[in-house]
């Protein structure tokens, strides 16, 4: 027996081109119309389950309830702000740049949708593969910056400019150490291919392939992807005790539901990274030795994306633990910490990957 | 006293002392300055407080001033102005700090300006009101006719103020307070972090706070002006709802004052329970307090758990008087009923619960890297910065200042119980911070002592069914969870008082934002705002 | 026709019978008659509506103390989906009107209920919100937010504890599920209505 959802898609393929015939444009055309509904609708019900997720999980850490009326245990509750939040009316402002105003929302939704499809969700479970797959990601995520600049600024708002400064400065200084340790990583597997990069983690996650240069890049991967995410200790840009609701206090409606749903989501791709990068994505955990044979099989049982998704909702807990427990940290300490701590760390951290990996090149020769 | 007479005397030979229940003595307006300047000289530092009252056909300003090294001391000087036209009298907010604000009401309500001091825009009303409220001759219905039309703020800036020129004669200013290109941010009225309607105007640069304005006023519901017409009973009620989070150390102050004007004996047991109520108020405030700053610094669960362990308190309060926030439970004499049988009991379990709980709090926030960091050498306040504004309690407890009422001048049970005033040195916003915590500790102390010694008896003294005030003034101090509390009552003899006027302690702490926080960052501004910890409808009354 | 059926968790529809607003918008629904088609959708609407409705942080005095410990553990108004409250009035759906409203303040909370999207709704917490309260008789106290804004529920109380809150909360949503989604005024149409609301007042005030 064989779960994956991979046999299910070649079924798809196959029974699309008997239908079809010689026109293979035509399949691939409803392919692709299939894809970006899959996608799509993934990215909505992945949103909603993250959202529920958070109520309820912060609910725990603060000896409180949590949604529990709406639907059996409050699981609706979710679907009910969807529909509220589609419903209320969206304000357009008077004396501010309206093309920009509108652009911003859809702009973090596309910068946070291109990397969701880059993401390879199980064995062959993958939207968009590059051979520089790695460069993509880092490259489309950072669109989400100019987002929030854009709705900042078009806002006319003194909030949402402070707002909008605040998670420029935050955003381009965190990506620096994040590419870094990904980079690190990159060098331990030798491709900017993620496909690559997971087939490489087959036996045993990079993590642990890579000692402590791999421990200490996932620590810092850690500390500046949840930066990325805009989430507390982090969430400067949208200080709710400082600066109302940050860069996006002036948005109702839907095009706030844009960034609140790419909050989300940009949470789930971070974690989602991670765990292509350092845990062996939708590989399973296996032990390389002879005598776990047994213990590698029993693994290899469960199905792919379980994996991926197993290991990815664990960060996503990770980093709900470390946004309800801490305080917000200040704009100064945000930049110190940044470029006097991580971005040095990082940056030796990569010579001593570099010094790992020629070490096993040696060996192996 | 007696040489403090013989100084004043001897610069002022028309001084003279007016019986009173305190040390008061009578100056002519002229000499004031001169008196004021040597008394501060002499070491009376400390203004609690700057009253002005309506007398019909004068004026009066009246003064209380202590010492910051001997809080106990109380003086009362006034002085009075004839011309109810325009009355003028010189300032004193050069010499105490403090007293730039209370100068500021004192126009708002009488319409005295006051020579020289910089600032004499309207305190609480808004800047197109006509007329003075607390006039006798104000015509105090409600106004049907309010405008819902935002005045406009900016105007707001527009700074009047009166000098002497070289001819003697009066001369009419008016500055801008900020530059017309400064980057002006509006904190207020409505904000998450202003702890009420607060507003505040910030000049920014970048992240930095250059300049800050506070503006007050969105709460002024006109509670001394309303008692006026109310019996000493009916304002009670009132007094919860100045400063609701300490409401019961309010309302004993003001009982304190008729009892003590009337010469009404507590019994021991009513002065027992009022002094462990007073206590779990503190506690709750505190805790509030506490769970107010972290959630300002962005930590949502600590919030949460300070109004956990809050409704705890609640709990003891609605057992015995039936309300939570509200308790309504003081009356002149005693207090209104006597203890529900259980409340012993549960309070006896709610210390050790709380000492618990209060480790969790400091794993959980204080040993938090980032809130320390945050929190160390930021917002320094000195001890004779803090002295000069008058920012008593545990602001100025924090900085080093000998201030706590409780310990200085015992009333209650105080007197009776050990406890340690909580003294911290470095001013920091960590010592604010720590010092509210290390006061829960404490009143738990007393609670502890207190609760085993209940004695038995009435709760309650005889007192005439119409409580009239023999005629006089009269001012009590207690010290509530935000620091110098004070009533002070002027009666004719009639059953409603003919002027009361309350010494918030949140206001001078309001005062202090724009020098502590000079300087910081915009974070810091919301944090040290936090550790200040005022309540906005008890500087608005 | 009596008010009809809606269910909400731990709370019975008696409670509510004797309640004449619902009663209104119920006769002007069966007035106009409703497509069964656009009913249900009406109704899974409104579901959405009544079950996340995001407050508004705003508190002028003592009833914001209690709101916030409806907030905290013990009460948590987050089993219905309330725990969301937007600091920005854009995005919130409700306004408690918790504390007193002096004529100062009453400029500042109008524009902020302009500033909220569509559909809105406005909860008077306490009797200062109310009618003035204890304040009836100051000289700088508006006697009512209603004179202000359109109040949809009332919570007495000074200040009301938290379960008066939440029961006040649970009528709103009420109120919501019996309300016709598709007639709710829009923007522009509101301002009608609030003008013909300012007229009644007015009439009120002269008789």
């Amino acid at each position: 027996m064989d779960f994956e959802l991979v046999n299910l898609i070649s079924w798809i393929d196959e029974s699309l081109r008997d239908l079809c015939g010689d026109a293979s444009w035509a399949v691939s055309l409803i392919e692709y119309v299939l894809i970006a509904i899959a996608f799509l609708g993934l990215y909505c019900v992945l949103a909603l389950i993250l959202i529920l997720l958070e109520r309820k999980i912060c609910a725990d850490f603060q000896c409180r309830i949590g949604p529990n009326r709406v639907g059996p245990w409050g699981l609706c509750q979710p679907i009910a702000d969807m529909f509220k939040i589609l419903l209320k009316e969206i304000i357009t402002l008077k004396n501010n740049d309206k093309f920009l105003f509108f652009t911003a929302p859809f702009l973090i939704l596309a910068g946070s949708l291109g990397t969701f499809g880059a993401l390879q969700f199980g064995k062959g479970l993958v939207g968009v593969d590059f051979n520089v797959g790695i460069f993509y990601m880092l490259a489309i995520s950072s669109l989400g910056v100019i987002g929030i600049l854009l709705a900042g600024w078009s806002s006319d708002n003194k909030y949402t400019l402070i707002g909008a400064m605040r998670s420029g400065a935050q955003l381009i200084s965190y990506e620096i150490s994040a590419g870094i340790s990904i980079l690190t990583m990159v060098l331990l597997g030798g491709s900017l291919n993620l496909t690559d990069l997971i087939e490489g983690q087959k036996d045993s996650w990079y993590l642990f392939q890579g000692h402590i240069p791999a421990i200490i890049a996932f620590i810092i991967y850690l500390i500046a992807g949840h930066a990325e995410t805009n989430r507390g200790p982090f969430d400067l840009p949208e200080a709710e005790s400082e600066l109302c609701a940050g860069y996006h206090t002036e948005y109702s409606g839907i095009t706030f539901g844009f960034f609140y749903l790419a909050e989300y989501l940009n949470m789930f791709i971070i974690a989602g990274i991670g765990t292509m990068v350092f845990l062996g994505g939708w590989q399973p955990f296996h032990i390389n030795y002879e005598w776990a044979s047994g213990f590698n099989e029993l693994m290899d049982y469960i199905p792919s994306y379980c994996w991926f998704v197993g290991k990815v909702f664990m960060l996503v807990l990770l980093s709900l633990w470390v946004r309800w427990s801490f305080p917000r940290l200040r704009i100064d300490q945000l930049l110190h910490l940044e470029w006097k701590i991580l971005m040095p760390i990082s940056l030796v951290n990569m010579l001593l990957m570099a010094g790992w990996v020629a070490y096993i090149a040696a060996q192996n020769n | 006293m007696e040489k403090t007479l013989k100084l004043i005397q001897s610069l002022s030979s028309t001084a003279e002392k007016v019986e009173a229940m305190d040390f008061t003595v009578a100056v002519a307006k002229d000499d004031l300055r001169k008196v004021a300047e040597k008394l501060k000289a002499e070491g009376w530092d400390y203004l609690i407080n700057l009253t002005a009252v309506d007398n019909q056909e004068n004026i009066e300003v009246v003064y209380h001033l202590s010492k910051s090294s001997d809080m106990e001391k109380l003086l009362v000087l006034k002085t009075k102005t004839e011309d109810m036209q325009n009355p003028i009298v010189e300032t004193v907010c050069d010499l105490w700090e403090s007293a730039g604000l209370y100068e500021r009401e004192a126009y708002d309500f009488f319409g005295i300006r006051f020579l020289n001091n910089p600032d004499m825009r309207r305190l609480f009303l808004r800047p197109d009101w006509v007329g003075y409220p607390f006039r006798k001759d104000y015509d105090n219905t409600p106004n049907e006719k309010f405008s819902t039309s935002v005045h406009d703020v900016a105007s707001m800036e527009n700074v009047p103020s009166i000098t002497l020129n070289h001819h003697g004669e009066i001369e009419e200013k008016n500055v801008n307070l900020f530059d017309n290109d400064e980057y002006i941010v509006n904190f207020g009225p409505q904000h998450p972090s202003t702890h009420g309607v607060l507003h505040l105007r910030i000049s920014l640069d970048g992240e930095n706070v250059k300049k800050i304005d506070p503006h007050f006023g969105y709460i002024h519901r006109g509670i001394e002006k309303m008692m006026e017409s109310m019996t000493y009973p009916q304002m009670l009620f009132l007094t919860e709802r100045l400063d609701y989070l300490c409401g019961s150390i309010n309302r004993h102050a003001l009982c304190m004052c008729v009892e003590k004007a009337m010469n009404i004996e507590v019994p021991k047991r009513a002065v027992y329970i009022r002094t462990i109520f007073d206590e779990l108020n503190r506690i709750a405030s505190h805790l509030l307090g506490w769970a107010c700053m972290c959630n300002d610094m962005g930590s949502i669960t600590s919030f949460i758990y300070g109004f956990r362990d809050r409704e705890k308190i609640m709990d003891i309060f609605q057992e015995t008087c039936g309300g939570r926030l509200m308790v309504n439970y003081y009356v002149i004499g005693g207090v209104a009923q006597d203890l529900h049988p259980n409340t012993v009991n549960r309070i006896k379990e709610f210390i050790p619960y709380l000492r618990e709980m209060i480790k969790e709090y400091h794993t959980l926030f204080t040993g938090n890297p980032i809130a320390r960091d945050r929190m160390t050498n930021c917002g320094f306040l000195s001890k004779e910065k803090a002295v000069a504004l008058g920012m008593s309690g545990p602001n100025g407890r924090a900085s080093g200042w000998h201030c706590d009422v409780r310990k200085v001048a015992p009333y209650a049970a105080y007197g009776e119980v050990n406890f340690d005033e909580v003294l911290h040195k470095g001013g920091d916003t960590i010592d604010r911070y720590m010092i509210r915590l290390e006061e829960i500790e404490q009143s738990l102390r007393i609670i502890e002592q207190l609760i085993d010694k209940l004695p038995d008896g009435d709760f309650k003294a005889k007192v005439p069914a119409i409580v009239k005030v023999p005629a006089g003034e009269y001012y009590q101090r207690v010290e509530n969870a935000r620091g110098d509390f004070g009533v002070y009552i002027k009666s004719t003899g009639e059953k409603s008082p003919y002027r009361i006027k309350f010494r918030s302690p949140s206001m001078v702490a309001v005062s202090g934002l724009d020098p502590i926080c000079k300087g910081t960052k915009v974070a810091d501004l919301i944090m040290i705002g936090g550790s200040l910890d005022y309540v906005i409808p008890c500087i608005d009354r | 026709m009596e008010v009809k059926d809606v269910e909400i968790k731990s709370m019975k529809t008696e409670d509510f019978r004797d309640n004449e607003t619902l009663q209104k918008y119920i006769d002007e629904l069966q007035k106009g008659g409703v497509n069964v088609a656009v009913g249900a959708l009406n109704d899974f609407i409104n579901w959405g509506r009544s079950n996340s409705v995001w407050p508004l942080t705003f508190a002028t005095s003592c009833c914001g103390i209690e709101f916030m410990a409806v907030a905290a553990a013990r009460h948590d108004f987050a089993r219905f989906g309330w725990e969301v409250t937007r600091n920005s009035p854009r995005q919130a759906d409700v306004i408690f009107v918790s504390g007193t409203i002096t004529y100062k303040m009453a400029p500042v909370l109008k524009r902020l209920y302009d500033q909220m999207s569509e559909p809105k709704y406005v909860i008077a917490v306490g009797g200062c919100a109310i009618s003035g309260g204890p304040f009836k008789s100051s000289y700088h106290v508006v006697n009512g937010v209603d004179q202000i804004l359109p109040v949809d529920v009332y919570v007495p109380g000074c200040p009301p504890r938290p379960e008066a809150m939440l029961y006040g909360m649970m009528q709103l949503q009420r109120k919501m599920k019996v309300e016709n989604f598709f007639k709710l005024p829009r923007k522009g149409e509101r301002d009608a209505v609030l003008e013909e609301y300012d007229n009644n007042n007015k009439e009120g005030e002269s008789k």
